[in-house]
């Protein structure tokens, strides 16, 4: 083409076609890797099947048999658990942490490193890590909380104290929503405490006041984000309740205080065989996970502030 | 950073807390600091000097930070008693090729969306929009029975070959980054009649640098640290990833502290390279909200 077109005139054919070309990778990848199998899903859904066995059909047997199943309930405890404990902490210490980085400091790049390099761990790693820190008689965590003369609970063996062991793992990946909190309150204008300030404000009001709705829109983001990786947590219960005896097989901690849902999906999928079931239980997930977002957007509307000067 | 030293500036002069005291406050901000970082610290720390100490100061009670005498033993065992550089290779050569098709083909559909006008586009973006948001539970069994069917579960291919067929993650990524690259230069280029492929591959893609360099280092890192599909996939010791490897450790040899802390220091080595090469990269990219 030589002559000088504007690329709106160019032919819709031809820009369709070339359109498409560009990202037909994709299109086949939402194919194969999304489309069908979303759809193949809920039909296993329906069926009784494995990979040995042709799939047949059941109706809503699968859904029927969740109701019953101690597991499945236990499972999904765990897993809210998880998100509803995990969650707000992990918000909480965010917040507290970028406040601490945002102040007049040398060496922020330094800093901003040492609070995000736990996020790379892999997380076998991390898992393995955190049961010898954990150990109840030689590991560190215990070890400073009784320099404080705070009881020591026994964390991986104490089948009140898995969940929290499992919270407590993935809370030391916490560095990435802190960063992004950094940036957050770096947007603030400060003016805003400027003015705040002549008022007499404390800093107590003026994060209420002034901090907490200016990065609400981050915070309910940050929120859904957190939610959903709570949701299908897997590695890390995975490797903190593994029992040495076993190769890859499962353990699920003491009182299966660790069994996620996700590890129960993985169990039912890839252990039992039962592939109708977790595919099932995928559906579970996924309207869970829909109905919580939903909430959280509904109460956004009381609680997230949009500045719309 | 700038504009928190400024601020910390102004603010340092403002308040009245300064003056002769200003002092004591530094102390207390650095204090602050250090102990936070000391919390995301000092378990590398653990792991590393346990690593280091010979088996029998291992198991102290009350546990002692660091080694009375320091001892490499753990680290010959870490490599001898698994088969850790097969291990090691597997997991460079997956990590490698998720990179590799995550460079070469989601900068092309990012493109198709940021750049190309057609009927469709809107509906494309949804749907990568879409599929960042459903969870991966869902699709997995179905997957595994298509990869199954076609012979090539216990095979590296189903790790590596949807990087190829792009992710939506990483288009989405650079497809914001692109839609800050002006028009006029593509449009320049199209007057002088390059062909669109020729304008993507030598105008656009060196522009997009950081957004392929940020997608590059995360989809290695994830790559690299990834456990549960390499689980599922990977049948056979032989084709193990570190991952993999790693956890089936612990299962073969009895709980060893110290050959398992040594195999996670070099396991993690790897990954802290890459983030002290690229650091500005990783924090651009967690910086953006679409990465963590």
């Amino acid at each position: 083409m030589s002559e000088a077109r504007s690329r709106n005139s160019e032919p819709t054919g031809r820009a369709l076609l070339k359109g498409l070309a560009f990202a037909s990778p994709f299109i086949i990848g939402f194919l194969v890797l999304y489309a069908w199998p979303i759809l193949a899903s809920g039909y296993y859904s329906l069926t009784d099947f494995s990979l040995f066995k042709a799939p047949k059909w059941v109706g809503l047997a699968n859904y029927e048999r969740m109701i019953s199943d101690a597991k499945f309930w236990k499972s999904l405890y765990n897993t809210l658990f998880f998100t509803f404990v995990g969650v707000p902490v992990d918000i909480a210490i965010s917040i507290a942490g970028a406040h601490i980085l945002n102040q007049k400091l040398k060496g922020q790049p330094l800093w901003r490193a040492l609070v995000y390099l736990p996020s790379i761990v892999p997380a076998v790693a991390a898992g393995f890590l955190w049961r010898w820190l954990l150990n109840a008689q030689y590991g560190f965590v215990n070890e400073i909380l009784r320099w404080f003369r705070i009881p020591q609970p026994n964390w991986l063996l104490d089948a009140s104290w898995g969940g929290i062991s499992v919270i407590v793992l993935m809370l030391w990946t916490v560095g990435g929503t802190m960063l992004i909190y950094l940036a957050a309150l770096k947007n603030v204008p400060q003016e805003l405490y400027e003015a705040a300030e002549l008022d007499g404000a404390g800093p107590l009001r003026r994060f209420w006041h002034i901090t907490w709705p200016m990065i609400s829109p981050v915070t309910l983001f940050q929120v859904i984000v957190l939610m959903i990786a709570f949701l299908q947590v897997f590695t890390q219960p995975f490797v903190l309740s593994k029992d040495p005896g076993l190769g890859t097989q499962t353990a699920t901690g003491p009182g299966d205080s660790m069994l996620s849902y996700s590890i129960y999906l993985f169990q039912n999928g890839f252990t039992f065989l039962k592939m109708g079931y977790a595919s099932a239980m995928a559906w579970v997930l996924l309207f869970v996970t829909l109905a919580i977002t939903l909430l959280i957007l509904w109460s956004a509307k009381k609680w997230v502030f949009y500045d719309n000067r | 950073m700038t504009t928190a030293e400024i601020q910390g500036t102004t603010l340092g002069e403002r308040v009245p807390v300064g003056g002769r005291f200003g002092w004591l406050m530094t102390i207390y901000r650095y204090a602050l600091v250090i102990l936070l970082a000391l919390v995301f610290v000092f378990p590398f720390v653990v792991m590393l000097t346990t690593a280091f100490k010979v088996s029998d100061e291992i198991f102290t009670a009350p546990p002692e930070l660091f080694p009375r005498s320091w001892t490499l033993e753990h680290f010959y065992n870490a490599l001898t008693q698994i088969p850790f550089w097969r291990f090691l290779i597997n997991t460079v050569v997956i990590a490698g090729l998720s990179v590799l098709g995550t460079v070469l083909v989601s900068p092309l559909v990012a493109y198709s969306l940021a750049k190309l006008r057609w009927r469709g586009r809107n509906l494309l973006f949804i749907m990568v929009l879409a599929t960042m948001m459903l969870p991966p539970q869902v699709t997995l069994i179905p997957i595994y029975m298509m990869w199954n069917k076609v012979g090539l579960t216990g095979t590296i291919l189903p790790l590596v070959i949807p990087a190829f067929l792009g992710t939506p993650f990483f288009i989405f990524l650079i497809r914001q980054f692109l839609l800050s690259v002006p028009d006029e230069l593509i449009e320049a280029a199209k007057v002088d009649g390059a062909s669109e492929f020729r304008i993507y591959w030598s105008i656009v893609l060196p522009i997009a640098r950081p957004a392929l360099i940020t997608s590059a280092v995360f989809q290695f890192v994830w790559a690299w640290t990834d456990f549960l599909y390499p689980l599922i996939y990977l049948n056979d010791e032989e084709s193990y990833t570190l991952s993999i490897g790693l956890y089936s450790f612990l299962g073969q040899h009895g709980v060893q502290w110290g050959p398992l802390m040594a195999a996670c220091v070099l396991f993690t080595l790897p990954a802290f390279l890459i983030f002290l090469v690229f650091q500005r990269y990783f924090i651009g990219g967690i910086a953006t909200g679409a990465l963590k």
